[in-house]
């Protein structure tokens, strides 16, 4: 069975290497080119590879004590942390924990970094999140003079050497497989999945399929339906009639099967902020002085991007955890806070009945091309000028500073200097 | 209640009302039609909370009383009945269904008490004026396709009505605007009408007068405060509210100095932008304009489907000014052109800038347009 040093990159026949490094094996090891390459842990990953005495220790990268886990490290993992858990839980689950509040500039540049190395490997490479992408190396054989395989275990090396943060790789026939199995072998994994894929699926649960979540998993186990090899067994007749219309869709996923191609290049669909409040807040006021910064926050990252927010997205969570989202378009595309928050403002009117919320978030989404942001407006006499205001206050925080320039809407109330 | 009439003078009013009546409706009764007999008059009374209609006609009649019934259903069954038929209705009162008679023909129809009627009062109307249908009809055509759909700017979903001076006359001037484009159109201020705020008449209220105005010939009374407006013709009175804000300083959108003067006939232009715009299935995809010394070349491209250009030389177009290239949605340009006569007259600033459009012969109307990216 073709098999390969993943330390010293050496083609082997099945034997383990003399380097005594990890070998991958596997029947279809250089014929297989999708891959989906995840970083382990990221941000957590990036703040030891900064401060290297935590190594060995539990890291937790999230905020305060409300805040959620942005990321585990692989130490606090064991102590049952997890990332998006709630962060008082985290902290009662792994009391010894070095908690670190995230710095997302510094992990965007990580991942930015990692971003361009993948490129220089295939130019099909499909940015899923900041730590994850897809890539087609179909053809690259004669390119890089190895087999994608070869191509891969050389960039996980290189990406741990350089970058110093770890990657584990998934390779397969399709996006589905390569995905499921670059979270089979994390963290520093490198793990394969070929014809036997089926039946490597078919005794797994059915909440490891990606969009199969807890309230899936139940609708699917009402129907006495809790591995993956249940779902393979059905036809596409009964699949219908039973799952619905996503039915036929759901079984080809638990056999395996993925027509996704990799598409590069595809942009952020959403750009968005949200903040958990230190107190509950039920206040319509409260809330909205929260959700103008952050109207200014997801207007920056907009302008950044040259993109505009064609539809805006409210966010919130109760004090019970109960989490709502509320969508609307707008009637063109737009790059000014007030725009944004004028549209959230409109969402969240009738949620502020006195319910106490925990978070608010806001998101533009869907996006449009930044050069289709706020065009002159026949029922708008004002809006040039506040674009061209807009550009300026842009300008004077890029050269002075965030706070060089505070809208009035953004001073504390009762605040006078 | 008990009455006559023949069924034409019926079929005609019930027309009128049961346009008024939302189909899909969550109170029961706002899908009914108040039938009000009394001494020789029935009248027919419909609401939508919003609008109320109320028509007055003649019949036999021999019992006077009221009561409600569904006004879809009862317009469906007057209007499949033969024609010069007499249709008598009967309602005993209380909790009695409504009986409708037509020759060999009867049915009876669940009615609703009509104490659960909501009345839609005006209030006091204190502004009163008058305008020939024709001119009514001419200020809401050349308005009512600019108004706009857009539920956030409320605002913006009406004809906005009120009294001004233009060119040192006082003038009744109607706009509307959904950002794109922009339309304004003035008539000599009718007498009564100097005192009147500005007022905007919601969509629903346009359309259902512009249908009434169709059969009108004569004269329009009009009475509005600051939040009602009523108009009465013939034998029918539409009492609407008008929307609650304010209507933007559409003013300072109009460009002042747009001196690039291109004069065109609306028919040759109007069938060009058909034929040029015909090559794209998608509404929005710009035509563009290109001009020259005494030339307007029109052109359109569709990724999908090719491309279209047509010509329009000197015999059919003067342009004396600088070239020009500048890109407009077909439709808007055509909702324009639909609404002047012989000469269409642009007047272009450059190629991204408001667009003043006018009928060469008549300058009461002025249309703003803004151009897109081609």
């Amino acid at each position: 069975m073709p098999a390969l040093c993943r330390d010293c990159f050496r083609v082997l026949e099945d034997a383990p290497c003399k380097c005594g490094g990890r070998v991958v094996r596997h029947a279809e090891l250089f014929s297989l080119c999708l891959a989906h390459i995840d970083c382990d842990a990221f941000y957590a990953s990036v703040e030891k590879r900064d401060r290297p005495e935590l190594a060995s220790r539990p890291v937790i990268v999230g905020g305060g004590t409300r805040g959620v886990v942005a990321a585990a490290c692989y130490v606090a993992r064991m102590a049952g942390v997890r990332s998006a858990m709630p962060m008082f839980k985290a902290r009662r689950l792994c009391p010894d924990a070095e908690v670190i509040a995230p710095d997302f500039r510094k992990y965007a540049a990580v991942a930015r970094d990692i971003r361009e190395r993948m490129f220089r490997l295939t130019p099909l490479v499909e940015v899923l999140s900041i730590d994850e992408a897809a890539l087609d190396l179909a053809g690259t054989d004669a390119l890089h003079a190895a087999p994608p395989a070869v191509v891969l275990a050389r960039f996980a090396a290189e990406v741990e050497r350089e970058v110093g943060v770890t990657v584990s790789v998934g390779l397969a026939r399709n996006r589905l497989l390569a995905k499921l199995a670059a979270g089979s072998d994390k963290p520093r994994g490198f793990s394969v999945l070929g014809a036997e894929a089926a039946q490597y699926l078919a005794p797994r649960p059915v909440r490891l399929l990606p969009g199969i979540g807890p309230a899936g998993a139940a609708r699917l186990e009402a129907m006495g339906i809790t591995t993956l090899g249940q779902l393979q067994a059905l036809d596409a007749r009964t699949a219908r009639a039973r799952l619905g219309e996503e039915g036929p869709v759901l079984v080809a996923r638990a056999r395996g099967e993925d027509s996704r191609v990799v598409r590069p290049g595809r942009e952020a669909k959403s750009v968005s902020a949200e903040t958990t409040f230190a107190h509950d807040l039920c206040g319509r006021e409260e809330l909205e002085a929260v959700l103008w910064r952050l109207c200014e926050k997801v207007a920056r990252r907009l302008t950044e991007n040259e993109v505009a927010a064609a539809g805006v997205t409210l966010k919130l969570r109760s004090a019970s955890f109960a989490t709502r989202t509320r969508a609307a378009r707008l009637a063109t595309p737009t790059l000014l806070p007030e725009r944004l928050f004028e549209a959230g403002c409109r969402l969240l009117a009738p949620a502020a009945d006195g319910t106490a919320y925990r978070l608010i978030g806001i998101g533009a989404d869907p996006l449009a091309p930044g050069t289709e942001a706020d065009p002159p407006d026949l029922a708008d006499p004002s809006l040039t000028r506040r674009v061209a205001a807009q550009r300026a206050v842009d300008a004077l925080r890029s050269r002075f500073g965030e706070g060089a320039v505070v809208r009035g809407r953004g001073l504390p109330r009762g605040s006078t200097s | 209640m008990k009455l006559k009439a023949d069924r034409a003078t019926l079929l005609k009013a019930l027309a009128h009302v049961q346009s008024v009546v939302e189909r899909r409706n969550t109170i029961p009764i706002l899908a009914n039609v108040m039938l009000a007999v009394r001494d020789g008059r029935l009248t027919l009374t419909a609401t939508d909370m919003e609008i109320a209609i109320v028509e007055e006609v003649a019949a036999t009649t021999s019992r006077n009383g009221a009561c409600t019934a569904p006004a879809a259903t009862l317009y469906e069954i007057v209007r499949k009945l033969p024609e010069g038929v007499e249709v008598e209705l009967d309602h005993g009162g209380g909790d009695a269904p409504l009986v409708l008679r037509a020759g060999r023909y009867s049915t009876s129809l669940v009615a609703l008490p009509i104490d659960d009627f909501p009345a839609m009062t005006a209030g006091a109307l204190p502004h009163k004026f008058s305008l020939k249908a024709d001119t009514l009809r001419g200020l809401i055509d050349r308005t009512r396709f600019a108004i706009s759909g857009e539920e956030t700017r409320y605002y913006l979903n009406g004809i906005y009505l009120h009294a001004t001076e233009s060119g040192g006359e006082r003038v009744l001037r109607a706009v509307a605007t959904d950002g794109h484009r922009l339309a304004r159109v003035e008539e000599k201020l009718p007498e009564g009408a100097g005192g009147m705020p500005g007022v905007i008449v919601p969509r629903k209220t346009v359309g259902e007068l512009r249908k009434l105005l169709d059969e009108v010939s004569g004269a329009v009374e009009i009475a509005l405060s600051d939040t009602r407006i009523q108009f009465h013709a013939d034998a029918v009175t539409l009492t609407s509210k008008l929307i609650d804000g304010s209507f933007p300083e559409y003013e300072r959108v109009i460009p002042q100095g747009n001196d690039k003067v291109l004069r065109v006939g609306k028919k040759d232009f109007a069938e060009a932008v058909a034929r040029v715009s015909a090559i794209s299935s998608e509404r929005s995809r710009p035509v563009k304009l290109s001009l020259s010394h005494d030339l307007l070349v029109l052109s359109a491209s569709s990724p999908d489907q090719g491309t279209a250009s047509e010509e329009l030389d000197g015999n059919q177009v003067t342009y004396n000014a600088t070239p020009l290239e500048i890109g407009f949605q077909a439709r808007y340009l055509n909702d324009i052109t639909d609404q002047i006569a012989e000469q269409v007259e642009f007047r272009f600033s450059d190629g991204t800038a408001p667009t003043v459009v006018q009928d060469a012969g008549d300058d009461r109307a002025l249309y703003v347009l803004m151009p897109m990216r081609v």
